[in-house]
């Protein structure tokens, strides 16, 4: 159950996404999402669409893959998609029944809103699918050092979160030990009534919060034996290089960006 | 009668994924009533996933797991009293304790169980005498005891279930050889009040060898052997071509036997080893 979570997760590959620069992805993602949310109507969306799956295409990840990622949303999608449709009042009414309506805009909004949405969720997932955790925060510390002048603390920030995604996987095992030892014990976790669950919940987050803090303390210790103290004069075992294939990526999702745009207003 | 026994029991991890692994192929074994067992294998032998089915945590993906002569998933709703039966302890039990003191945490497996509260204290104090947890222990914080305490209570824990198959999953790793020698004497002790069947896997051939009347081999997946601990220390070749070890006692026996002296048995605890060396010289008059 645990297992499945996907958030996050890394599939390894040598495809031309996966050997993109981590900080020209990063870019590349940001200006994707303006784009998607930059047109105003179908045209645009499936310029968005063809963009998205032709980046899938391209990272010879498996489409399923990106199901796998939207399906937890999918409530989510349901009720934004039916709040847009019940709540729009503009437009030419098409259904009516008593204090309910649907109009043509409210129509063409919700199904736009989860498009959009959907097209967002794959298109993010690609980043963090194709990117190993730890380049990924790597080209965040960079993008984000000119923050430095102003005293903003860019490598802890990011080396806060590598040491974060690095111990999801560890902490989600950690919770299904527990979990088991506790089942051991008769706890009822999977079954049993709301409240039970509810309090036998507690005999799971006071051993995991426990051994995560352990976690910490060990680590602290370990990084400072070799000696850490921070990013000042850190050097890096691979350093980041752009080649040609990163701009070419960047200027045709920024030709994409434009084109969106310019469809947009003549359309 | 066997109390519990598995029949070609199967498990297969991550089905359908590139990460898909046989961790438990086709075992069948029979474990009698009383009987106290070590349990050896690789680390990665499938001996961890094998316990798992004993208490019904894991669910075996063919073959079946028999407790009493019955199929333990033969009424799904039923599994939590499989749990009460045949009670579990996983390696650093420690880290599971959450209760405020060590009463309440020892008490939480019988409280589960659906029992009053006289019955509950009843156990809680006799598992923690024989466990040898002292009662002014039982108000204090467990988070405050030392680790070899810890671990204790956590064993009294799934203890006070008063299972009827109790399996320990390492209970002494990562233990100083005194709280170590403490906890097997107390499992012991354990035993021979209740003579209930005992499941212990460990590392060290010594424990095993001073404890154990059976012992259950797992090498990749499979069974390798389960076996009287005699029976499987005369396959000392074989257990170390699988990676693991006979006592030392054990090996030094070996030797003499290939250097032309026989006592005709299988030594493995250097006690026995003293008292035959003992008979052997005095045969010769040599003291």
């Amino acid at each position: 159950m645990l297992r499945d979570i996907t958030i996050g997760q890394f599939f390894p590959g040598n495809s031309i996404i996966h050997r993109l620069d981590p900080r020209f992805k990063i870019v590349i993602t940001l200006i994707y999402i303006v784009m998607l949310f930059s047109g105003g109507n179908y045209v645009c969306l499936i310029v968005g669409a063809v963009y998205t799956f032709g980046a899938i295409l391209l990272s010879r990840i498996p489409v399923k893959m990106f199901w796998k990622s939207v399906k937890p949303l999918l409530p989510f999608l349901v009720i934004t998609a039916v709040l847009n449709l019940l709540l729009m009042s503009s437009g030419e009414v098409l259904w009516k029944w008593k204090f309910l309506r649907i109009t043509e805009d409210g129509l063409n909004t919700s199904v736009f809103m989860v498009i959009r949405i959907v097209l967002l969720i794959m298109g993010t997932s690609l980043l963090t699918y194709t990117t190993s955790p730890i380049t990924l925060t790597d080209a965040i510390e960079r993008l984000l050092s000119p923050l430095k002048k102003i005293k903003f603390p860019v490598h802890e920030l990011a080396m806060m979160m590598s040491i974060a995604l690095r111990f999801i996987p560890t902490l989600i095992e950690e919770t299904d030990k527990i979990m088991s030892a506790q089942k051991a014990r008769g706890a009822e976790i999977d079954t049993g009534s709301f409240a039970v669950r509810a309090k036998n919940l507690i005999s799971i987050l006071v051993p995991l919060f426990i051994s995560a803090f352990r976690r910490a303390d060990e680590l602290a210790t370990a990084m400072e034996c070799r000696c850490y103290h921070g990013g000042e004069g850190r050097t890096r075992l691979r350093q980041l290089k752009s080649a040609p294939r990163d701009y070419i990526a960047l200027a045709v999702t920024v030709l994409f960006l434009v084109g969106v745009i310019v469809l947009g207003r003549i359309i | 009668m066997a109390i519990l026994e598995t029949q070609e029991l199967t498990y297969t991890y991550s089905i359908g994924t590139p990460f898909e692994k046989t961790a438990v192929d086709h075992v069948s074994l029979k474990i009698d009533e009383g009987e106290m067992i070590g349990v050896m294998g690789h680390t990665g032998s499938g001996k961890s996933t094998l316990i798992q089915h004993f208490n019904g945590l894991l669910k075996p993906t063919s073959g079946k797991v028999l407790l009493d002569g019955k199929d333990i998933w033969e009424d799904k709703d039923k599994i939590r009293d499989v749990r009460f039966k045949v009670g579990l302890v996983f390696q650093y039990p420690e880290y599971q304790i959450f209760e405020e003191t060590v009463f309440k945490d020892i008490a939480f497996g019988p409280k589960n169980m659906g029992l009053d509260e006289a019955e509950i204290k009843r156990r809680v104090l006799e598992t923690a005498h024989d466990i040898g947890l002292s009662e002014e222990l039982l108000e204090r914080s467990p988070f405050e005891l030392s680790g070899g305490q810890k671990r204790r209570v956590a064993i009294a824990g799934v203890m006070a279930m008063e299972p009827r198959v109790l399996i320990l999953d390492e209970p002494t790793a990562g233990l100083d050889p005194a709280g170590r020698d403490k906890i097997l004497e107390h499992i012991r002790r354990y035993h021979e009040r209740t003579k209930n069947t005992i499941l212990i896997v460990s590392h060290s051939m010594e424990d095993i060898a001073s404890f154990a009347d059976k012992i259950l081999v797992m090498s990749r997946a499979k069974l390798f052997c389960c076996d009287e601990t005699v029976n499987v220390f005369a396959r000392a070749d074989e257990i170390s071509e699988i990676g693991l070890d006979v006592p030392q006692i054990t090996k030094v026996f070996g030797e003499l036997r290939r250097r032309g002296l026989d006592f005709g048995k299988e030594v493995f605890t250097v006690g026995y080893a003293r008292d035959l060396l003992l008979k052997h010289l005095n045969e010769r008059k040599v003291l």
